[in-house]
Order: structure tokens, then C-alpha cells, then sequence
């Protein structure tokens, strides 16, 4: 009795380790890749359905998403760098990578998966803010761009055509003139141009007045701030801060920022990303608005400019063997054109893809179709350190706004603050 | 911790325990231990965790802080090699530091004198009102107990350039509207007002405790030799409160060098990254200035450099501090 | 003082109380203002009046069932209990050890606990954060409330008024056959009920108001306590004053309620002790 006890019991544990066994050989065939974004909705719904579908035409990969507070993403990022924890797949801000690569953090993306030159065929050109030493590390799902966004009650009420939104900077200065006003203690009211420095405009600055007052930012290699290589420059910020200072029509804090004033019905115009769309729809129910292509110089008005931005999916060193390959698989169904549709309808942003960019339905809409337009000759800025670097810009104009620099004198320190950011990097 | 305290006075007393009377060591002798092995015993076992937590958590790690200020610590890289006292050396000639240091001696050197005066003066007239004692004690406390990060959006709405009360307030009058919070003269001025909004009340709750402490008989000595209310104030009472201003005064001084949450809620743009210390850092302190290099900028080694200033700075007021009052101080 | 000029006494008085009705009104109008701003909506938000036309409680309902409120009022409750219980046993644990019972070393370990309190926290949050990242304990409650169980303050403290109690009290409890720890629970821990009473609500405060290092350990949304929760929320929520003001209200309402009840309680037990700010 007691020995037949004993087998029973011998022979159950070893078929119970058994069984472990499988199962934990079953498990090693599956390969988990750890996915990390930021939390925003929209994206963290849309990846959530997106990995369902992916593990079904995939079986043996499982993706494990993450998110974190948008505030606190890229600390947590960085110090899972060092400290061996972390995603093998990574949605970064683009002007954050060159960091990263610095750190040793992201690899490139294998060469046969993602053929550099593939990439430059299909992509939108802002893509190549992205290519360090001649290699691709990592690619966006959707792109952004800027556009100017109008209050049609606000032009109404001024006596401007609301339908005319100004094609020029020119046109942008005199309706933005017309549309502030102040009460009789000279308060600001209703402020006709959201004027900032710290949400969208500084891209502007750097982008497209330069641009068009005949400034390259950047020399080639991205190594020498341009900003005051002539006298452009320092008539572009000239006129950028004399739209707050001589002129007043806005003011950097009015209503805590440029977007609120917006959505409050205090702000008549604004320049602002296609991520905006979102917001504005939900909450900007009120306002009667529109939207259109940045505006140009009068004086030369063919050349034309934007500001991109994406974020993009990388692969990050841990990411090593089968891994890798599940983790490239993903890639590859992160950025394939039926993923980059559904975003736009479902996140709002646009799509990566040049073929799907160039579409005619969606080139007419009248929301997307300005921002759409703006891909065609969008410009991403090279950053090195974009905290520092947005820190210099509203810096400068704050010392022309409220301690009265000279903005020839303001700009020339500006710039040698972001060339040091620049040579410290290259040093 | 206030001098003017009367319960802890009357304990203060540092010599150590009367050893156990003798009957005690006979009453109870177990497993051959005398009586002085076992209170021994019990006296390791209860300080064992605590003992271990100090080591843990605050010895050693400010071991680390000094570990790390001399390295080139960034989070996002893999090595952190030793650099000396380069950090320190950067620090020299670091203008967002200097700005900062400078921001924070201004800080000081507004809210002390300015809380030890306004304390003192209400702590005076609530004395010398003599009725409704308590009320007055109770609401001038009560900003000291709610929350800064609340009193710091309130004050922050109240002084919103379009639209907050004070400007329309200001207004109403006929007179200017102000930047408040978004003028260069005036932010860090109008942080420091609300520093010493918040916490005069802990300086007149001393102050009445130490007016408590003035004899009587001295000031009605005083009064009967013919001086003024004034007189009396200025040749009797003042002298006596002393201690209780000099305790005040580094108490003040080191709180207004740790300022930080104020700063955070009052000027911070909001919107998340960079400029955390109001326009062109007006507001800017060294604590603020410490947080953002280590949690933005992720240069820990150069923040635990500053850290350790920080260090010295608040460790040479105590010092001084503890010889002019032997009274421990926690921060 | 106060019979031999009652005459200028009386006026003088008066002008005391002008003066401190005074300052009553600039310590009361920001909460007041708050408060307005809190039940109103719209426009009117911008207007100079202290009661509003329309009051609305839609910014509080807005607060409760868009944010993490309610999680964030549990998370700072559970941190300040669990911080304050463990501070009460232990600081008085080892202010009695240091106060009454005699052990090698007992000086030094004394010192070793009162020099910590020269360190600024300021200095180990950096050391604290590498730590804890190392340990997962980063976004965690306990993360939050580690640096914070045993205090050296309250340690010292403790000591200060476990030396004032005679120590024939004590024997007698030997006596009677407890054991140290009986000792120290039934005969010293009640002796010292006030003082008790006087940390407990310090730490308590001290942990509900906290934020340098609540900011920096807590990152995900649904960990955060009332401090850091109304601190990101309005800093989201723009110029969208009246939701600021409510959330505000939230913060300062369960503070007033405690004050209302202790307050004589806190304005000595501050005063005793000098808590932190």
C-alpha cells in the first residue's frame, strides 16, 4: 500500500516536470518583443487593436505594449538605457535621437529589410532628419506638418472676408493688426495672432521665415547654425518679434498658451500641428474655424515652407537574434501603408508614405488637405538637443519682448548658444 | 525645536538614565544574564531597524550624491567615468547657475527680514489686542497648513495678467495693470510674497510663544519707570526674543534657499520641458535649477555637484546655528 | 501692563484689532477667491465678484469623473496613514532605546541619527532615484514612502520627552514582570500620549502636503498623490481657471476639516516641534 503510494506519487511528479518542461519549451518558441510609446489615447487604442491582428498572422510573437505619461516618457526611456531594462521596439521623438544614438542605445535598421534607398523612394523626405552615419534608425508610422488656422467669426466681426484667410505674411501682420483688441487699459482682449515662441513658432522661425527671407538654417552637414549668415536673418527675427513688440497682436502667456487662447475664441489666428485637429474637434465646438497652408512673402512668394515632425518606431540594442527578426517584423507592420491609413482616421496624423501622402481625396479634404499640402516642402530641423535648443529660442525673444534687446543683438547670442549646443555634440 | 517651547525646555535635560536601582538585578536573573546585559539587549534590538534605516537610506545615499558629483554622470550613457572636480569647476562659469544661486540669496534675503518683521508685528498686536487671541492664531495659521501646491495656483490665478483679480483690481483703480509673474522685476518678488503669505503664520505662533515667555514684571518695571509702549518694546521685549528671532532667522533662511514648490506651480510654463524657472530663469532657484538638470537634462553627476553646495551652504548655517542655540534643526 | 494706562490701552487696542481684521482679509481672500472661482463657469470666471450669478458644480463633477481625483485622495490618505504609523512606532521605539535603556554604543548611534538630519533631502533625491530605479520600487507607493518611515526629527524628538519620564515609572512596570518591549508599550507610549499626538499630526500633514520627492518617484497617472495629481492636471488644464480652482478646493477642503477639529492641537504641536513646510 504505502510503496504503490510512493509510485503513484513518483510517477505524477515526473510527469508533472514533464508537462513543465513542454510548456516551458512552448514558451521559449514564443518570442515576446517589449513595444513602449507615450500615452495618448487614440495611438494607445489603435496599437492595442494593431497588436491583435499582428500576433494573429504571426503566432509564436507577442507583443507586450507599454505606455507612460507623455511628461515623463523620455526620462523613462533614458534611464532604462543604462540600466539594461527596456523596449526592443521604441516610438521616439525624432529630434531626440541623435542622443539616443549617441548613448548607444537604438540600432540601425538591418539593411536587407529596410533598404536605405527603398526608404528614400517611399518615404516623405523629412524622413532623412533621421539618417546618421548613411543608416535609417527607425521610421515613422504618420508625419506632421503646420498650418495656419483661422477664426471666421473674428474676421467676420473685423469686417475681413471670412473666407480669405491671408496668403501672406504681409496680409497675416495687417489682419492680425485688426483683429486685436485691448480694453481701454490697455489690456489684451482678443489677440489677433497667437504669438509664441515656445509652441509651434519657433519651427516656424527656424523653417520657414529663414527660409524665406533667403536664410538655409543649417549648413549641410547640419553642424554650423545659419541663422545670421545674412541680412535675412536678421529681418526674418526682426519682423517675427515686432509682430509682438511694435505691432502687438499677441502675447507669449495670453491666456496661458497660444492653443487655449484659440479654443477660447480670444485668439483670431494661429499656427499649429495637424495633431491639433483632435483637440480642436472635441473641444472647439463653439468656434467657427478653418485651416490653410502657412502663408508666404510677398516678395517672394514661390518659395514655400514648412516644418515636419514625426515620431518614430526604433529598434533599440536589446533587441538581439530571433528577437530581432520579431521585433523587424513589427516594424515592418507599423509602417506598412494599411497601418499608416487607419492612423490618420483613427489618430489623425499623416501618413509617412509619399504615395499615400499624394493622394487626391485626401489632398481636398479641408482639414488634412492644408497640412498635406505643407509634407510637400516640410523641413525637419537636425535637432541635437531639442530642449535646450527651444530653450535658446524663447530665451532670445523673451529678451527683445521683455527686457528690450536689440534683436540684432539678441539673435547673434542666440545663435552662438545653438552653435555651442551644436559643437558640443561634434566636438 | 522652538526655543520658546515650553514642554520641550522642560525636557531637554541630556544627562543620561540613573542606572537601575540594584533590587531589580536580583529580582530577575534569567539564562545568567544580568539585568544591565538584557536592558542592553533590548536596547540593540530596538534601535537595530532604525539604526539600519538611517544607514540605508540617508548615510548612504548621500555617500552616493558625492560618489556621483564626481563623475560625468549622464543617465542615458553606460559608462560613468570619474572626472574629478570637473563638475564642481563647471559649475564657475555655469551663468544659469550663478543666476539661479543669486535668485536664491535674493529669496533669503527678502522673505526673512520681511516674515521676521510682519511676524513679529502681529504677533505684538495680537498680544496687545488681548481678546479674540485665538481666533487670530487660527487664521493667521491657517496658509501655513494647506497644501503649497494649492496656495501656489491660487496665487497664480490671482495674479494672471489678463483677466486675474489683482490686475482688475488695479484696474478698477485707475491704475496700471502689472506682468506680475511674467515681468522680469517683479515674478520673483511676487513668488516671495506668497512665500511669506504662507508662512507667517508659523512665525507669529513663535513669536507669541516667545512674547509669552517676556516676565511680566520686567515691562510693568519698565512702564512704572515712565517709558512708552514703544520704549518698552524696544529696551525689554525686543532683547528678550533673541533667541527666538535667531532661531527664526536660520530656520527662514534655510527653508528659502530649499524654495522649490512655489516656484515649480507659480512660473513653470506648463506645458511640460524646459523653462521651469519663469521668463529668462527670473524666478529661477537653485533648487528648481538642480531638479531641472538632473530630471530634463538627465546630468546627474553635475546636479549631485550642486547638491553637495547645496550641502555645504545649509551645513555651515546649522552649524552655526547649533552653537548659538544647541537646538537641532531638521530640513 | 495692563491696568496702568487703561485709557491709551483701549485706543491702542483697537487699533490692534483694525490692524489684524486687516490681515485677516488678505489671509482669508485667496481662498475665498478661490472658492468663487471654483463654482463658476463661462465668462463669468473674469468677473470681480465673490459670489457668482450661477454657481455650478460642473468643474468639481468635471474633476471627479475626468480625472484620477478620487484615486489620487486614496493614494495620499494610504502614503500619510502608513508613513505616520510607522514614524509613531519607530521614532518612539528608538527615542525610548536612546532615552532610557543603556547599550555599547548608544552615544554614537545618538550622534549618527541627529548629524542626518543636517543632510538637505534635496541632496539624496538623485541617490535615491538611481536606488530605486535599481529596485523597481520607482512608481511604486512604497517608493514613496521609504525615505520618510523613521524620521530623524521625530527620533530626537521622542527622546526628548521619554527622558522626562521618571524611571521608577518604568521599574515598576519590570516589576511587574514585563519585558522591555512591555515596558515600552504599556508604560512609556501612554506616559508620552501628547507628544504622540503632536507627531502624528505633523507627519501626517507633512506627508499629505509633500511633493519634491513625490514628484520625482511617482511617473503613471494612477500613482500619483493630491500634490502631484493637481500639479500636472493643472498645468494640462492651461488657463481653464475654474477647473485649477476646484481642483485647489479639493486639495484644501480635507486640511481645513482637520484644522477646524485640531487646531489647537496643531498650532502647539507646530510650535513645539517646528514642522516642515
Amino acid at each position: 500500500m504505502k510503496t504503490t503510494f510512493s509510485r503513484v506519487l513518483l510517477v505524477s511528479v515526473v510527469a508533472a516536470l514533464l508537462v513543465a518542461l513542454a510548456v516551458s519549451h512552448v514558451g521559449a518558441q514564443t518570442i515576446t518583443v517589449e513595444y513602449w510609446q507615450y500615452y495618448y489615447e487614440s495611438k494607445v487604442v489603435l496599437i492595442d487593436e494593431l497588436i491583435k491582428e499582428f500576433e494573429a498572422k504571426n503566432p509564436g510573437i507577442k507583443i507586450d505594449h507599454k505606455t507612460f505619461p507623455y511628461e515623463q516618457f523620455n526620462q523613462k526611456v533614458a534611464i532604462s538605457v543604462p540600466a539594461g531594462s527596456g523596449p526592443d521596439v521604441v516610438n521616439l521623438f525624432y529630434g531626440w535621437v541623435p542622443k539616443y544614438v549617441e548613448a548607444g542605445y537604438l540600432q540601425p535598421l538591418p539593411e536587407k529589410d529596410f533598404p536605405v534607398a527603398t526608404i528614400e523612394r517611399d518615404f516623405v523626405p523629412m524622413v532623412d532628419s533621421i539618417k546618421l552615419e548613411g543608416k535609417y534608425w527607425g521610421l515613422p508610422t504618420a508625419v506632421r506638418a503646420l498650418a495656419l488656422f483661422w477664426n471666421k467669426d473674428h474676421f467676420k466681426a473685423a469686417g475681413l472676408d471670412p473666407e480669405k484667410p491671408p496668403t501672406t505674411w504681409e496680409q497675416l501682420q495687417e489682419y492680425a493688426i485688426k483683429l486685436t483688441q485691448r480694453d481701454r487699459a490697455g489690456q489684451l482682449v482678443q489677440s489677433g495672432f497667437a504669438w509664441n515662441a515656445d509652441g509651434q513658432d519657433w519651427h516656424v522661425f527656424i523653417q520657414v521665415l529663414l527660409r524665406q527671407w533667403g536664410v538655409t538654417p543649417y549648413s549641410a552637414d547640419n553642424k554650423k547654425v545659419l541663422w545670421n549668415s545674412n541680412q535675412g536673418g536678421y529681418d526674418a527675427f526682426k519682423w517675427w518679434t515686432e509682430l509682438a513688440t511694435k505691432h502687438k497682436v499677441g502675447e507669449p502667456t495670453f491666456m496661458g498658451d497660444y492653443r487655449t487662447a484659440f479654443i477660447a475664441g480670444k485668439a483670431s489666428m494661429m499656427i499649429d500641428g495637424s495633431f491639433a485637429l483632435g483637440t480642436l474637434k472635441s473641444k472647439a465646438q463653439d468656434i467657427n474655424w478653418g485651416v490653410t497652408t502657412l502663408p508666404v512673402r510677398a516678395a517672394n512668394p514661390t518659395v514655400q515652407a514648412n516644418f515636419g515632425s514625426f515620431w518614430l518606431n526604433s529598434l533599440t540594442v536589446k533587441a538581439q537574434g530571433a528577437k530581432r527578426d520579431a521585433a523587424v517584423k513589427w516594424l515592418q507592420f507599423l509602417t506598412s501603408p494599411e497601418v499608416m491609413k487607419r492612423w490618420l482616421t483613427d489618430v489623425g496624423e499623416l501618413p509617412a508614405r509619399t504615395a499615400l501622402a499624394e493622394d487626391k481625396a485626401l489632398l481636398s479634404d479641408p482639414q488634412y488637405g492644408p497640412f498635406l499640402a505643407g509634407l510637400k516642402y516640410a523641413y525637419a530641423t537636425f535637432f541635437i538637443d531639442e530642449t535646450a535648443e527651444r530653450q535658446a529660442v524663447i530665451d532670445a525673444t523673451n529678451e527683445v519682448l521683455l527686457r528690450g534687446t536689440d534683436p540684432k543683438v539678441a539673435l547673434d547670442a542666440l545663435v552662438r548658444k545653438e552653435q555651442a549646443i551644436r559643437d558640443e555634440y561634434y566636438k | 525645536m522652538a526655543p520658546s517651547a515650553e514642554s520641550s525646555q522642560r525636557h531637554t535635560s541630556t544627562a543620561p538614565a540613573p542606572p537601575t536601582p540594584p533590587r531589580h538585578r536580583a529580582a530577575s536573573p534569567r539564562r545568567g544574564l544580568s539585568l544591565r546585559q538584557r536592558t542592553a539587549l533590548w536596547g540593540v534590538a530596538f534601535i537595530i531597524i532604525p539604526l539600519a534605516f538611517f544607514l540605508l537610506v540617508r548615510i548612504y545615499p548621500a555617500l552616493v550624491a558625492f560618489d556621483v558629483s564626481l563623475r560625468d554622470w549622464n543617465i542615458m550613457k553606460f559608462n560613468k567615468p570619474y572626472i574629478g572636480l570637473k563638475n564642481y569647476q563647471r559649475l564657475a562659469a555655469d551663468d544659469g547657475f550663478w543666476n539661479a544661486a543669486r535668485n536664491t540669496v535674493l529669496y533669503s534675503a527678502i522673505i526673512v527680514p520681511a516674515s521676521l518683521a510682519l511676524g513679529l508685528l502681529a504677533a505684538s498686536l495680537i498680544q496687545l489686542a488681548n481678546r479674540a487671541r485665538g481666533a487670530y492664531r487660527m487664521v493667521y495659521f491657517l496658509p501655513y497648513i494647506t497644501p503649497t501646491v494649492a496656495v501656489s495656483w491660487v496665487w497664480r490665478w490671482l495674479f494672471f495678467k489678463n483677466g486675474g483679480v489683482l490686475n482688475q483690481i488695479l484696474i478698477s483703480l485707475g491704475l496700471t495693470p502689472q506682468p506680475f509673474l511674467q515681468g522680469l522685476d517683479q515674478a520673483l518678488l511676487c513668488v516671495a510674497s506668497v512665500v511669506v503669505w504662507q508662512g507667517l503664520g508659523y512665525y507669529i505662533v513663535i513669536f507669541l510663544a516667545g512674547l509669552e515667555m517676556v516676565p511680566h514684571e520686567y515691562k510693568e518695571a519698565a512702564t512704572i519707570d515712565g517709558a512708552s509702549g514703544w520704549q518698552v518694546f524696544r529696551h525689554v521685549t525686543l532683547p528678550l526674543l533673541n533667541p527666538t528671532i535667531l532661531f527664526l532667522a536660520v530656520l527662514g533662511t534655510i527653508r528659502s534657499l530649499q524654495i522649490f514648490t512655489e516656484i515649480m506651480n507659480m512660473t513653470s510654463g506648463g506645458s511640460g520641458a524646459g523653462d521651469l524657472g519663469g521668463p529668462l530663469g527670473s524666478t529661477m532657484s537653485l533648487v528648481v535649477y538642480i531638479y531641472q538638470t538632473a530630471f530634463y537634462q538627465f546630468k546627474f553627476g553635475y546636479a549631485s555637484a550642486m547638491t553637495v553646495v547645496l550641502f555645504v551652504v545649509i551645513l555651515a548655517i546649522t552649524l552655526v546655528q547649533m552653537k548659538l542655540l544647541n537646538k537641532p534643526v531638521e530640513y | 501692563m495692563n491696568d496702568s494706562r487703561p485709557v491709551s490701552n483701549r485706543s491702542s487696542q483697537i487699533w490692534a484689532h483694525a490692524i489684524l481684521i486687516m490681515g485677516i482679509a488678505t489671509v482669508v481672500f485667496p481662498f475665498l477667491w478661490m472658492l468663487a472661482t471654483a463654482f463658476k463657469r463661462g465668462a463669468e470666471i473674469y468677473s470681480i465678484s465673490l459670489i457668482p450669478k450661477r454657481p455650478t458644480l460642473a468643474n468639481f463633477r468635471y474633476l471627479l469623473e475626468r480625472t484620477m481625483y478620487g484615486r489620487w485622495y486614496l493614494n495620499s490618505l494610504i502614503i500619510a496613514t502608513v508613513v505616520t504609523l510607522s514614524e509613531l512606532f519607530f521614532d518612539s521605539m528608538a527615542g525610548y532605546a536612546l532615552a532610557k535603556l543603556r547599550f555599547p554604543g548608544r552615544n554614537l548611534v545618538f550622534v549618527l541619527i541627529l548629524s542626518t538630519m543636517m543632510i538637505p533631502t534635496e541632496m539624496l533625491i538623485i541617490p535615491w532615484y538611481l536606488m530605486f530605479t535599481r529596485t523597481g520600487w520607482i512608481d511604486t507607493h512604497w517608493g514613496v514612502m521609504l525615505p520618510g518611515l523613521i524620521s530623524a526629527f521625530g527620533v530626537f524628538l521622542m527622546r526628548q520627552f521619554m527622558q522626562g519620564m521618571p524611571d521608577d515609572l518604568l521599574s515598576a512596570g519590570r516589576i511587574d514582570g514585563l519585558n522591555e518591549f512591555g515596558v515600552w508599550w504599556h508604560v512609556a507610549l501612554p506616559n508620552v500620549r501628547p507628544a504622540l499626538a503632536a507627531l502624528a499630526i505633523l507627519v501626517f500633514l507633512g506627508n499629505w502636503n509633500a511633493y519634491l520627492w513625490p514628484v520625482i518617484a511617482i511617473e503613471s497617472a494612477k500613482m500619483r498623490t493630491l500634490p502631484v495629481g493637481m500639479s500636472l492636471f493643472s498645468g494640462e488644464a492651461g488657463s481653464e481657471w475654474q477647473l485649477i480652482m476646484a481642483a485647489a478646493t479639493l486639495a484644501v477642503i480635507p486640511i481645513m476639516i482637520i484644522y477646524s477639529v485640531f487646531q489647537r492641537q496643531i498650532v502647539e504641536g507646530v510650535a513645539l516641534t517646528g514642522m516642515k513646510g
